[in-house]
Order: C-alpha cells, then structure tokens, then sequence
C-alpha cells in the first residue's frame, strides 16, 4: 500500500526487471509504470527488448529477476493470458482471432453468456452491437472474422479488451498494417479509451505517431533502458536519436540523377487483371520507380500480374524489349525480374528453418550440381550475404522465425538478390522495421539503382517514396492516377492523386 | 553461446535418435523373452516382412512432407496385384511362363503405379480438392476394383509363372533376401532425393509454407504431384515383390497398409502436418512396426490378436514424445 501511496496513479510498473532467455540476456534491469489514463509509447531498434517488455508487463513472460506491481503491490501475473481478468491486456502483432468464427463468437470467447445452460446469443450479440456502434465501424456482430480488414480486425481485437473490462491495454504495433485513414480511426478509439481511464501502452516505429499520440515515451536500446520523457519534450528526431544512440546521418541516401536515356527495362502497356485496370507505365535501368497508394488500391496485384503470380485479363508487357508473360515465378526470375513480397511471414519466408535454406530456396537450381546440391556453395552464399546486407544473428544456426524484423527482412533481399536479378519489385521494404534497418536498406536500394538494376518500390510510407525514388506511380482503386516526376513528387501533389482529387492519364 | 548451441545440437541429436532407441529397445526385449529372436533366420524374416511397409513408407514421406497424405496405397497395391496377375496369365499363351512375362507383369505395375500416383496427385494439385478427400475415394475405388477383377474371390497366379517369379521373394543375394535389397535401394535413393537435391528441399519447402513457397519461383503443384507419383512408384515396387509371395490377391490383400505406412513414417519423426521429412527415421519406423508383430509372435505373454494394440500404443506413444518436445520448444520462442 504505501507503494501505491508513492506513485498513486501507476496502475502497472516494472521495477529493475531482468530477463534472460537461456545464457542469452535481454533485459538487463528496466523500469517503467503506466498511468492511469495515459497513452505509452514504447519506442527502440528491433532487438531492442519491447516486445520482452510487453509480455514481462502481460505475464507472457517472468522476469528473471525484478519486480511487476500491479496497483503498486508486487504481482506475479499469471502467464498465458490470464493476466485478462486481472484487466491486463495484450494484443498480440499477429491478432490473435479465430477466422472462421463471427464477430461476436470471438468477443465472447472463452466466457460466453449462457441462459438456463443454452448460449444466449441474443444477449451477446446485443452486448457487441452495442460497442461497435460506439465505434462507428460497420461491421456487424455476425460477420466472419475471414472477411473483415486487418484494420476492422483490430478493432475486433480492441472491442474484445474493451468488453473484458481492459484496465491496462498493451498493443504491439497496432497501425503497422493501417492505412492513414484507419490509423485516425484507430487513434480516436485510443483517445476515447483513455478518457475512460484505461492505461495505454503501444510499440511503434512510425514515431510521427507517436509524437501524435502518446503523452509519454520510454525509449529501450539494446535491453537496456534509455530515457522516459513527456511527449512535449521530445521531437520525432530526437526519439530517433535516443533509440539509435547516434547522430542519424541523413535516412536517405542522395539520389542521382536519373538517366532519361537509359534503355527501358520494363514496359507495361493497358495491363489488366482482377484487380486492376488498364495499367501503363515504363521503368528504365537504374531507375527507381516509387508505387504509393492506399492499401487495396491494387500495387501488389500490378506486380502480380506482371511476374507470374496471377493471371492476365488484357494487356502486353515488355521485358528489355521482348513480349514478357510468364507462365510461373520461376520463369520470371530466369527472366531477370523478382518480386519480394511485403508479407515477409506469410509468403517470404520459412520461419521454421535456419537461414541457409531460406537464403537458397529462390535461387536454388543455381546450388544445384548434376544430382545433388551443392551445400558448400549455399554456405560460401551464406556468408556473403550476411556480410553483404549486414544480417545480425546471435549463433548461424538460429531459426528465421526467432531472428528480428530487421534482420528478416535483410535476409528476404539476400534471398531474391541471390539470383542477379535487372528487375526488383520490393514490397514494403521497411514495414515494421527500425530506423536503423531501413537506413540500411534505403541506402541498398540506392546502390542498386546505381549498378543498373531497375527498381520498383511498393511503399504505403509517403517519406520513403519520396526520398528515394526518381519517379512515383500512384494508384487508386486499381488504376494509376498519376505519375509524377521532379519536383511534383511532394506529399501534397501525392495525397491528391492517392485521394482522387486529382488524376492525369499517362500518354508518353 | 557455445552452450546454447550445444545444448540445441544434442538435443536435435536425442530427438533423431529416438526411434533408433526405441527399436533397439524393442529388440533387446525381443532377446530376452526368446533368444531365437536373434536367430539369422528371423532377422532376416523380419527385414523381408519390414520391405513393403519400409518402400511404401518411404514414398510416403516424400507426401506427407510436402504436406499432402495418400490414404489410397493399401487399395493401390491390391488393384496392382490384381491386374499384374491377371496379365501375366492372359500372357502365358503367347509369352510362355519365362522371365519375359514377369518383367511384362513388373512394367505393368511400374506403369499402373506411376498412373495412379500422377491421378491422386492431379486430382490434388489440379482439381484443388484436399488429399484427404482425393486418396479417400481412390481408396475406394481402389479397393472395389480389385473385388471385381477377383469377382469377389481371389485371383491366383498361373502355377508356371509362380515358379519363374518365386525367387523375387524368397531367393537371397550375398546373403540378403532380394526384398531387403530393394528396400536398401529405395532407402538410399530415397534419403538421397529428400536431404541432397533441389526438389527434397522444395518438399519440405512447399511442406512448410506453400505461400513461400510459391513466392520463392517453386512450381509447387509439379512438385505435389510428383510425390504422389514417386509414392506410387514406391507401391509398384513394393506390390512387385510382394506378388510372388502369396501368388494370388483378393480384397483383403493390403489392407490398412495406409495406416501402417502413414504411422511407420510419424514414428520416424516426419511431421505429419508437412515440412519436416526423415527418410532414415521411416525406415526405423517400418522396422519398429515389423519387430512388434514378430516379438508377438515369438512369446504367449501377450496374444498375438492384440498386435494392433500395441502397434497403436506405440504410435501414440511416439507422437506423444515429439509433441512434449515441439510444445517446449514452442513456449520458450514466444
């Protein structure tokens, strides 16, 4: 009690927490408390200890030494979630939903209302309706999980804690997948949480956000603990510096001029698929050409349809001059052109394997020598890339799965520029990485660039397409609104185009 | 660091070594209820009895690795008994009894598996409908194909034949029944295409994750297929020495070879939800199967009714190992 008399408004603290996993450690003695009604961000690198953070804070996890007070008194929460019902909540990165089960039997999972035995549908449903007219979305109780957005499961997820009676709300990278318009929506649900009192704690890498949204911010690096400061205090620079522990030299690299004589590398003509329309454009070599839109607005499919993973409806493409359409991906990529998918979980990579096979696996008939495979060669590979795109790992026989965001995401490029490709297709290249890492890789980009390779960068994050990129494409419910070129490609001629304000039709 | 590696390492090591263990065991237990259990002539029975299980399961782990399942095999090696024998008798009149027929009998079953394998795999890739569902209707027709073609009886080999195709099952060469040599053959080959070449590491590729899979340029339905068709080829193989065994097949020929198969190669610890293969812990596991009967037979400590039983134990047992080793693991990652 007269812990909670000294700091009267934490609702959750750690105090001097270490954790190690194994010989490994990470944490090495960190504090924090959340208050009643505030919004925490929690910023750092990949690897920087957040998320062991999160779920010492969550009972995930058990410190290996220090204390979590709960209302000031020394707690050890229950692992496995059941920290629930003492009003501490976490939601995980990956949502935590079941996807064939409605709306409304997801909320109630695990403590379903019953009546005289019987599920009382009704009443639930009643109950969920209730919160999610308060939110506003349109989504309905009875709709299946499978069929919302990643947003609109979010938002699941946060109805979910709300209706458990959610004291302290501990999110990890919730806008990660948002788009600009959901992140607002996502952020007053978090405004109206918090004037109800429940404690916030959010990891982001977007820290514009964060200077939007938190009123404090903890800054970790390296498991250890920086700095915890009021909002006001802190510029998105400075909270950049914190968490590196360096000056940032410049996050872009500089880019060259872009050679407008260079022979065009790819040439896409009146290009059309499931998804999108009557798609033309042009990439020269050594150009880097940015793809910005809305989620949904069709880049993927753009690139899908052009490498092989989906089918054409109308349309011819040109790859260094000759009619392009591949029947597989494995065409494509003899052909020079490779498309590295921004679902680095889902379809990039093999989180169950080490990164030798991960690395190979594109470009494996390369490794291949009369019957077998030739594992010396992958290994020789295996080191060059690591130095190569820098991929830090605490012993090389890791499993992808355990390795950062960061360091999967280098390994992903390793993996498609195993094969020499003239063409990259790069699909948010720096989602849900750290400012560090996506230096690294902005400054890759801008080297290929420079040794000819053509680039494409599909990217929802409006600096990076404007700091890297010669010439942007945006697009809009399947169609490219604009192209833009110079000194037309500023954030407002861009969100014009992306909102459908405005639209030209490219005729070169 | 060093120690966590090691820690890893031996651990892995323990965990691959499990079912050699446990059959080691199994044999010991075998010597001491009856020291005839090591007697040449039942170790050599019990590798010859070990082969069809052993090459079917073989080809099974190439299925099951790259996620699918073949329920069908049992089914599959009773309707290629059926015809092989049935053409091998119609042959006699023009070919005679000699080698030519059986090698005619032997190119049937090689074609007849390879087709059936190449259906069950198109009607998966293709026809997008679950292995499950596919190899459960092959299964059956399978099944009643070959109650046809016997009439509901039994189909027997040509006597002449019989004696021309005998010694594929009960001759031996240096030593070694020609049914264990093929089983080594298959074995090697086998272990060689899963952990040494490009389409081993598409199988359990695809087994993992088919979406990264399909990103990283594999053709995955040509890859899918072709382990169907490599476990039919391996069901060809097996129903070929298996044939002069019996020289006959009927309804009842094969039956539940599926299950013994699918569970020879999870207690070899395959996964059985794809992208983890051991051809060597398959072969280990076939032998495993194999080695229960036999001890049962050997001792009147328990009935020899109850091999099932304790077949089923031992698969329950096996997955139940492998599952406390993968949820430890599982906890300490998140």
């Amino acid at each position: 009690m007269l812990d909670g008399q000294s700091i009267p408004s934490a609702v959750l603290a750690a105090d001097c927490v270490n954790k190690s996993f194994g010989s490994v450690p990470v944490l090495f003695s960190v504090s924090i408390d959340i208050r009643v009604g505030e919004v925490h961000a929690l910023i750092g690198e990949n690897g920087a200890g957040k998320s062991t953070l999160m779920k010492i804070l969550s009972g995930f996890h058990t410190p290996t030494s220090g204390r979590v007070l709960l209302d000031g008194v020394p707690t050890t929460l229950p692992g496995n979630g059941e920290a629930e019902k003492l009003g501490v909540i976490l939601i995980h990165q990956e949502l935590n939903l079941a996807e064939q089960m409605t709306v409304e039997e997801n909320v109630f999972l695990g403590r379903e209302m019953t009546r005289n035995g019987v599920l009382d549908q009704e009443g639930m449903r009643a109950v969920v309706k209730g919160y999610l007219d308060d939110i506003g979305l349109g989504i309905r109780p009875t709709d299946r999980i499978s069929d919302l957005s990643i947003a609109e499961k979010q938002m699941v997820e946060i109805v979910k804690a709300i209706s458990r009676n959610a004291r302290v709300l501990i999110m990890d990278e919730p806008t990660a997948v948002l788009t600009e318009a959901e992140t607002a929506l996502f952020f007053k649900q978090v405004e109206r949480l918090k004037s109800s009192g429940v404690a916030i704690v959010f990891v982001s890498h977007k820290l514009g956000e964060v200077k939007e949204i938190a009123d404090r911010v903890t800054v970790l690096r390296d498991g250890q603990w920086i700095a915890t400061n009021e909002i006001e205090d802190l510029t998105p620079d400075a909270m950049a510096q914190l968490m590196v522990g360096r000056e940032l030299s410049d996050l872009f690299p500089p880019v060259h001029e872009a050679d407008v004589d260079a022979p065009l590398a790819l040439e896409v003509r009146g290009l059309s698929s499931m998804d999108v329309r009557k798609i033309s454009f042009s990439l020269r070599e050594g150009e880097v050409l940015g793809f910005f839109g809305l989620i949904g607005s069709g880049r993927t499919a753009v690139f899908e349809a052009i490498c092989g993973l989906a089918d054409r409806t109308a349309g011819n493409v040109q790859l260094f001059g000759a009619a392009f359409d591949p029947k597989s991906v494995a065409e494509s990529r003899d052909k020079g052109i490779v498309y590295l998918t921004k679902d680095r979980k889902e379809k990039g990579l093999l989180l169950g394997q080490k990164m030798r096979p991960n690395l190979t696996l594109f470009a494996l008939p390369k490794f291949a020598k009369r019957f077998g495979l030739d594992k010396a060669a992958e290994q020789t590979a295996l080191e060059r890339a690591v130095r190569r795109f820098d991929i830090r790992s605490r012993d090389p026989d890791v499993l992808v799965g355990d390795m950062s965001g960061g360091n999967q995401q280098k390994l992903l490029l390793a993996k498609v520029m195993e094969c020499d490709p003239k063409v990259v297709v790069i699909d948010e290249p720096t989602r849900g990485i750290d400012v560090g890492t996506k230096q690294q890789i902005y400054h890759f980009i801008a080297a290929l660039a420079a040794e000819g390779v053509s680039v494409v960068m599909i990217s929802s994050e409006m600096p990076e397409v404007i700091g890297i990129s010669h010439r942007v494409v945006v697009m809009r419910n399947g169609e490219i609104a604009g192209i833009l070129t110079g000194d037309d490609i500023n954030e407002s001629e861009i969100v014009r185009y992306a909102a459908g304000l405005k639209r030209v039709t490219e005729n070169d | 660091m060093r120690q966590k590696n090691q820690s890893r390492l031996s651990g892995i090591d323990l965990k691959a070594a499990g079912p050699a263990i446990a059959l080691i065991l199994l044999c010991i237990i075998g010597y001491m209820l009856n020291p005839a259990f090591i007697s040449e002539g039942n170790l050599t029975n019990l590798l010859t009895r070990s082969a069809f299980i052993g090459i079917i399961a073989v080809g099974a782990t190439f299925v099951i690795t790259a996620g699918g399942i073949d329920l069908s095999v049992g089914s599959m090696a009773a309707v290629i008994s059926g015809l092989m024998i049935i053409l091998m008798n119609n042959a006699v009149n023009t070919m005679g009894a000699g080698v030519a027929t059986v090698l005619l009998g032997c190119g049937c079953a090689i074609v007849l598996g390879l087709g059936a394998g190449l259906v069950n795999g198109l009607l998966t890739t293709k026809g997008k409908i679950e292995a499950f569902i596919v190899t459960l209707g092959t299964m059956g027709i399978f099944r009643s194909l070959v109650t046809y073609f016997a009439d509901g009886g039994t189909l027997s080999l040509d006597f002449e034949i019989r004696g021309t195709y005998r010694p594929v099952y009960y001759d031996s060469v240096m030593g070694l029944p020609i049914p264990v040599w093929v089983f080594i053959f298959v074995a090697i080959a086998g272990w060689l295409l899963l952990n040494r070449t490009a389409f081993g590491r598409y199988c359990t590729a695809i087994g993992s994750n088919e979406a990264v899979a399909k990103y990283s340029a594999i053709k995955v339905d040509r890859v899918k297929t072709l382990t169907y068709v490599i476990q039919g080829l391996c069901v060809s193989l097996a129903t070929i020495i298996y044939v002069p065994r019996l020289g006959s097949a009927s309804s009842s020929t094969g039956v539940l070879w599926e299950l013994e198969a699918i569970a020879a190669v999870i207690i070899g610890g395959t996964v059985l939800k794809g992208g983890y293969g051991r051809i060597g812990g398959t072969i280990i596991g076939a032998l495993i199967l194999t080695t229960i009967g036999n001890i049962l037979n050997f001792t009147d400590m328990i009935s020899n009714y109850l091999n099932g039983t304790m077949q089923g134990l031992i698969i329950i047992v096996a997955v139940w190992l492998q599952r406390a080793e993968f949820g430890r693991k599982g906890t300490k990652s998140e």
